[in-house]
């Protein structure tokens, strides 16, 4: 294989990593959501934690789309 | 933009261009020219300043402006009193202006005056920027535990209970974790940042060539992209806000392991 043609299907897989992210971001927020209407009274001093949360899942995603750019862009 | 395939490239927007022809200005032999990142953030420091000056007139009735002034401090006190204690009260004056100033580089960055022929530019989607916000974030947990615990810092390290044939294997962990910090603070809020303006960049291409195709694929393809571009700049908005409130509480979180090591 062409080591282009490599570079921009690596790139593509890294898409897979930005995916899984969404689904911990959406299990976060919806794991968040689900507690909350349930014991309304409590939400509001879980969101810092929420947010750790968040900012946790989030970050395993953006690494994701940075290997996509380090392929395209950098290698 | 009729025929001609219009190639936009979504890397240009980050180029740092030196300004006012100050491209040779060094000190030392290192360029120090005044380039559109500078002044941006000369742009978001001058913002910020205007919006606290006119919130600070400290009336016993306080206006509009005072009260969104006053929402903002009370928002990160608040955040470092639930985090920190009350220790965390020094650490407002430190916090806040790197919320702040996170949020309205991240704010400007957004603003729609390319239409003036102005580019914004977002300076936090440069790692060099964020890098630095980052090691003074990680500076000052060092300084602070270091100076307040002395060499018993290191037992955040090991946390409390761990058993003591586990400690050699713990402890690398704990250490690795601590010095991943400051990449993952600056990183998270560069990336973010770039990808979000990638993102709009691919999408306003998207727009201009299937126009350029004809009317046909416009409508088919640059219309539904143009309708996602003002949703994607929506959550734009609020990843701005995200962003700067996850630097700040990571901060104070950090600033909480070394005022009292777990």
């Amino acid at each position: 294989m062409d080591a282009e043609a490599a570079k921009l299907i690596g790139a593509g897989l890294a898409a897979i990593g930005a995916g899984m992210a969404a689904i911990g971001v959406g299990n976060v927020f919806g794991s968040f959501l689900e507690s909350a209407l349930r014991n309304p009274g409590a939400a509001d001093g879980q969101q810092g934690r929420l947010f750790i949360g968040f900012a946790a899942a989030e970050l395993l995603g953006l690494l994701a789309f940075v290997v996509a750019m380090i392929l395209i862009f950098v290698a | 933009m009729a025929a001609e395939s219009a190639k936009v490239d979504p890397m240009k927007q980050f180029m740092i261009e030196p300004m006012f022809g100050t491209d040779a200005l060094a000190v030392g032999g290192y360029n120090i020219a005044f380039t559109n990142s500078a002044l941006w953030m000369v742009i978001a420091g001058v913002a910020l300043f205007v919006f606290m000056i006119g919130g600070m007139k400290r009336e016993l009735v306080p206006g509009r402006w005072q009260m969104a002034v006053e929402t903002f401090t009370g928002f990160i006190d608040d955040m470092l009193e639930a985090n920190v204690g009350k220790e965390g009260r020094k650490y407002v004056p430190y916090i806040f202006s790197l919320f702040m100033f996170i949020l309205f580089a991240n704010l400007l960055g957004l603003l729609p005056v390319g239409l003036f022929g102005v580019h914004p530019f977002t300076f936090t989607s440069h790692f060099t920027v964020t890098g630095v916000f980052a090691i003074l974030s990680f500076g000052i947990v060092l300084i602070v535990g270091f100076f307040k615990h002395g060499f018993k810092f290191f037992s955040l390290f090991v946390p409390h209970g761990t058993p003591l044939p586990m400690i050699p294997i713990i402890f690398p962990i704990e250490l690795i974790s601590f010095l991943v910090r400051p990449f993952s603070l600056a990183l998270r809020l560069f990336v973010a940042m770039m990808a979000g303006h990638v993102l709009l960049k691919v999408l306003s291409s998207f727009v201009i060539d299937s126009f350029g195709a004809g009317a046909g694929f416009g409508a088919l393809v640059g219309i539904p992209s143009f309708i996602l571009m003002i949703g994607i700049s929506a959550l734009e908005i609020l990843v701005a806000g995200i962003q700067a409130y996850v630097f700040a509480l990571l901060s104070s979180l950090y600033i909480n392991d070394a005022e009292h090591l777990h």
